[in-house]
């Protein structure tokens, strides 16, 4: 059997190099599944690993909590609470920061650090420059990031407004801090050009704000086995005197909620995409198996004359499957690691973890490799069956005549509607549904993959003109370090270009339902509220209703209420009022998880008689720099915030992600589309190569014959395009479903551009696919099918 | 009646030489032919003896290496692939061994696909009851016998009126009674339409039906006769 084995490995090399352009092509498929899983995969790995091995060098807090004013002795007393191994207190305050050249105010996260006495957990990285001299004023270490959005140097200068007093700090340095992975004001954009942490000594910031021998911050690193909740519990119940605002464990911390949900993501699209990526490949190297089986059934025949098992007969088709699975897995493989390079570069830049790591684990490459093994065995399997249960004898004879029969449309009475060509195109699709159904299905995953990989950014797009132009709809948001009397709103009215001025009050508040509790704000807004707006999903407005409170439903399910119920709100600012109040509504808002009241009612709550702690502002755009100049005059509104500014950097930041994974997705579909329409094509033409010579023979020019052949994968496009829209949209809603969390619902947004994006780049792979066939239409031979029967 | 009318096809010196891996095959070694209008004409020669060379070249599907073809007033000698398309579907009809008929589609059908891009044709229907399929007009080609798809084929043939029926071993894949019945429907439709005809086979028998009969050989016409006496297809047997 050995000399016969090395002769039929023989055959088997000359049948991929004659095949060998839908060897490739199928092999490519292949590739996008293998390497869409490794690369997804292998990021979410090395983000992983990133992340905690930072932590864990950084040490990490696993508690944080704030509070008004703490005294320093009551340190002592948080580190007996039990489970909690370390404590650090400190001082951070925000303040507007000014540097010179930019109009719009930003904000600056102080934070206190005894230089000479590193802390113990939470270590800041020092990236360049150097740490300020211990004691000295005027010096600061500035987040990486707000230095390279900012283009900003070492030495440059820039002032920050301290308890009402300018004072002018100094670059000296650039440090990476756990806390700030992902440094935000607040809301989940990337917020680099407007917010800047700033390291600076802890006694001239304590002295600015009058916190000598007090802290407003507590960080803390538990034991092993300690309960999170019961600690935060303890922790609170020590702080509450001392206007402690509600401790959160890491799950709650901004940085580490935002970058572990992105982290997150790229482990649910390793799974769907490359899935359905896996599943074509399969369904592709099904079809040329079959195809190549059956056109080889003679040889079969033969080999099974001259003695050949079925073993043996099925085992090189086999060899066949896996030789074109191995090839996808080998340029799989070597693609997942190149993607999974780029990502992990894109993420680690995102995030800016101190250092790149990248690793593909081993066992990836060996899944990937499995999955697409088993899908091409199934294939072969399946092809080779119907092969192996013959006779040698039947082998032999040439398979029975092709039989159609009159379409449904004519046998409907329609026949008069169809030229005799398109009858013909027609009738091959419906006499071999099946074949005709999967090419479709195929296709219809291509455009899904596509949609599916690139509505994002509609959804993002439509999220932010939810957000900022109808939800809330203030040009200029300015926040006060204190409530302050409502009669602000005259004040503001008459600064410059401002055309109308609409005031809020939040309240940090815990709400309490049974042994249920969240931490949260309660926003309160004026009745006839236009700049502040409540939408649900479906952009219907809601009101907060008299007396009560109406949450966002996430917030409602998460406390297990319902309209009607009663809550408690712990208020944690002022007089801290603990309250019962009553939930009037809830609204399905796609973002946060909010608590809204009437503004009276809300400071009737508070105890409190009419302030407030925001106000929004229409400008006329024109007078915007002269507003935001006198604003910073105005010691009361620490916090400015320009909603343009906001939007601008959140696009420009996402728009280099989208591209990046829109043309991945748009390179994989296409690769997807081009597999299936040209190895569709391809089989089509062996099986007609003899009917289309016959009609060149009588006179049909080249292109007459192509309509004919490529008409049907036409058709088959035109069919799965639409099936693809339907199906992109459910794929995206699964991913949506998958992705969504609790304090956001992605919204289902596809913009009609991505369903045409979509379409047009599979139609494109079709007529590259239709091209490369073309050529090989006008080169059939004419003159062997005088001569050969089929 | 043959000698008066005007001459289709003038060719001179073809020749047609083909490379066939290291070896040069000479298939055709200088032709001169005439054929005339209305013209039945069978060309006989064993395998090898370049009547199918001739054949392709006659029917536009190939040009000679050296040497001129004139069809009418046209050259064929070195069209290039757009004409001779052009040439095949406005003057030519094919009449294959195996039939080549398009599986999807019903006999009528089958026809109607050239009439569509004819100039002149004859309706689907009448040509497919003058070779006396009138009956099965409806019927895919799985569902007709061998000799009734060949006579498809014949009407597909002649349905846009060529200028010349080009058969290549029609009854090759028939039984003997078939083909007669195919050989009576290509005479009948050479003297009632006046179709020039050319059937080209190696069973010599059916020389007798032909105006003339050219022997090929070697790629030469090694011998040129006018039967004495014109048989009608019924009347020979081998």
């Amino acid at each position: 059997m050995r000399s016969s084995l090395s002769s039929l490995n023989r055959k088997l090399v000359r049948d991929l190099w004659s095949l060998k352009t839908q060897v490739v092509s199928i092999a490519l498929v292949i590739a996008c599944g293998i390497g869409g899983f490794i690369g997804s995969f292998s990021t979410y790995g090395s983000l992983l690993w990133s992340r905690d091995n930072y932590y864990d060098t950084a040490r990490f807090p696993h508690v944080f909590a704030t509070a008004k004013r703490a005294p320093q002795s009551l340190a002592g007393r948080l580190r007996a609470i039990e489970g909690v191994a370390e404590v650090e207190t400190r001082v951070v305050r925000d303040a507007q920061l000014s540097i010179p050249g930019v109009v719009p105010p930003m904000i600056a996260r102080l934070i206190g650090q005894d230089f000479e006495h590193p802390a113990g957990m939470n270590r800041v990285t020092l990236k360049s420059g150097r740490w300020p001299a211990p004691g000295a004023r005027g010096e600061a270490v500035v987040n990486q990031r707000f230095l390279a959005a900012r283009k900003l140097k070492l030495g440059d200068r820039m002032s920050v407004l301290l308890n009402g007093r300018l004072e002018r700090l100094t670059l000296v340095g650039t440090a990476l801090s756990p806390e700030y992975i992902f440094a935000t004001r607040g809301g989940g954009m990337p917020d680099d050009e407007w917010f800047a942490v700033l390291w600076t000594d802890a006694r001239t910031l304590a002295a600015a704000f009058n916190m000598e021998g007090a802290f407003n911050s507590v960080l803390l690193r538990l034991s092993r086995d300690a309960s999170v909740s019961g600690v935060i519990e303890k922790l609170d119940h020590i702080l509450e005197p001392y206007g402690g605002f509600g401790a959160v464990g890491r799950d709650d911390q901004v940085s580490h909620k935002i970058i572990s949900q992105e982290i997150n993501q790229q482990r649910i699209f390793g799974t769907v995409l490359p899935s359905i990526f896996l599943l074509v490949a399969a369904f592709i190297l099904n079809v040329v198996l079959h195809r190549q089986v059956h056109a080889q059934r003679g040889e079969i025949a033969a080999l099974k004359a001259l003695g050949y098992d079925d073993r043996w007969i099925a085992l090189h088709y086999l060899k066949f499957a896996s030789s074109i699975v191995l090839l996808g897995a080998v340029l799989g493989v070597g693609l997942g690691w190149w993607l999974g390079n780029a990502m992990t570069g894109l993420y680690t830049g995102l995030f800016q973890f101190p250092q790149f790591h990248y690793f593909m684990a081993p066992w990836l490459a060996l899944a990937g490799a499995a999955a697409a093994l088993a899908a091409g065995f199934g294939g072969a399997l399946a092809a080779t069956r119907g092969i192996l249960r013959l006779r040698a004898a039947e082998a032999l004879r040439p398979p029975a005549p092709a039989e159609f029969r009159a379409l449904l449309l004519e046998r409907l009475g329609y026949a008069h509607l169809l030229t005799p060509a398109q009858r013909m195109i027609m009738r091959n699709l419906e006499r071999r549904p099946l074949r005709a159904a999967s090419t479709i299905a195929g296709i219809a995953g291509s455009v899904a993959i596509l949609i599916a990989g690139t509505f994002w950014s509609d959804a993002v797009e439509w999220f932010i003109d939810v957000q900022f132009n109808q939800m809330q709809r203030a040009d200029v948001n300015v926040g006060f370090a204190e409530p302050v009397p409502r009669s602000v709103q005259l004040e503001l009215a008459r600064l410059p270009g401002v055309t109308q001025v609409e005031v809020t009050r939040a309240i940090p508040v815990r709400l309490r339902a049974g042994h249920r509790s969240y931490r949260t704000g309660i926003t309160g807004i004026p009745d006839d509220a236009s700049l502040q707006r409540i939408l649900d999903a479906d952009l219907r407005e809601a009101k907060p209703a008299p007396g009560g409170v109406l949450l966002t439903a996430r917030l409602a399910e998460r406390l297990e209420v319902r309209p009607g119920d009663t809550l408690i709100a712990e208020l944690l600012e002022g007089k801290r009022v603990k309250s019962a109040v009553q939930v009037t509504g809830t609204v399905r808002e796609m973002a946060g998880m909010n608590a809204w009241m009437r503004l009276e009612d809300l400071n009737r709550l508070a105890r409190e008689g009419p302030v407030v702690s925001a106000a929004g502002l229409s400008v006329e755009r024109a007078q915007e720099t002269a507003l935001l100049e006198r604003l910073k005059e105005m010691p009361a509104a620490a916090v400015v915030i320009v909603n343009r500014t906001l939007v601008d950097t959140f696009r420009e930041t996402s728009a280099k992600n989208v591209l990046f994974f829109t043309t991945v997705l748009t390179i994989f579909a296409a690769t997807i589309a081009v597999g299936v329409v040209y190895n569709n094509a391809r089989i089509q033409l062996a099986e007609r190569a003899w009917e289309l010579a016959s009609l060149r023979v009588l006179g049909f020019t080249r292109r007459e014959v192509s309509v004919l052949l490529l008409g049907e994968l036409a058709i088959e496009i035109a069919a799965a395009i639409p099936l693809g829209f339907l199906a992109g949209f459910w794929l995206a809603a699964l991913l949506i479903a998958l992705m969504s969390h609790e304090v956001m619902a992605f919204p289902l947004v596809i913009f009609p551009t991505t369903y045409l994006y979509s379409g047009a780049v599979v139609v494109a792979a079709g007529v590259v696919s239709a091209l490369i066939v073309r050529n090989r239409i006008d080169n059939l031979d004419l003159v062997a099918v005088l001569k050969t029967r089929e | 009646m043959a000698a008066a009318a005007e001459a289709v096809f003038v060719a001179r010196g073809l020749t047609k030489t083909y490379r066939m891996g290291e070896t040069e095959i000479h298939a055709l070694r200088g032709v001169d032919l005439e054929v005339r209008a209305g013209e039945f004409i069978v060309l006989l020669g064993p395998s090898g003896s370049g009547k199918s060379t001739l054949l392709n070249i006659l029917g536009g599907l190939d040009t000679p290496t050296a040497g001129s073809i004139v069809f009418k007033d046209h050259s064929l000698s070195r069209a290039d692939e757009a004409t001779l398309t052009r040439y095949r579907r406005e003057h030519v009809g094919f009449v294959f061994q195996f039939y080549n008929l398009i599986p999807s589609l019903t006999a009528r059908e089958n026809v109607a696909l050239v009439t569509d891009i004819a100039l002149e044709p004859i309706p689907p229907d009448e040509a497919l009851r003058r070779v006396g399929l009138g009956e099965r007009l409806d019927h895919f080609p799985s569902q007709l016998s061998g000799g009734e798809q060949q006579r498809v084929a014949i009407a597909r043939a002649i349905a846009k009126r060529p200028d010349l029926l080009l058969c290549d071993e029609p009854t090759g894949a028939l039984d003997y009674e078939t083909g007669k019945l195919v050989l009576e429907v290509i005479a009948r439709i050479n003297a009632e339409l006046g179709t020039t005809a050319m059937v080209i086979t190696h069973n010599a028998a059916i020389a007798a039906i032909a105006d003339r009969v050219l022997r090929l050989g070697d790629g030469r016409i090694v011998g040129e006769e006018r039967p004495a006496r014109k048989l009608t297809p019924a009347e020979i047997s081998w």
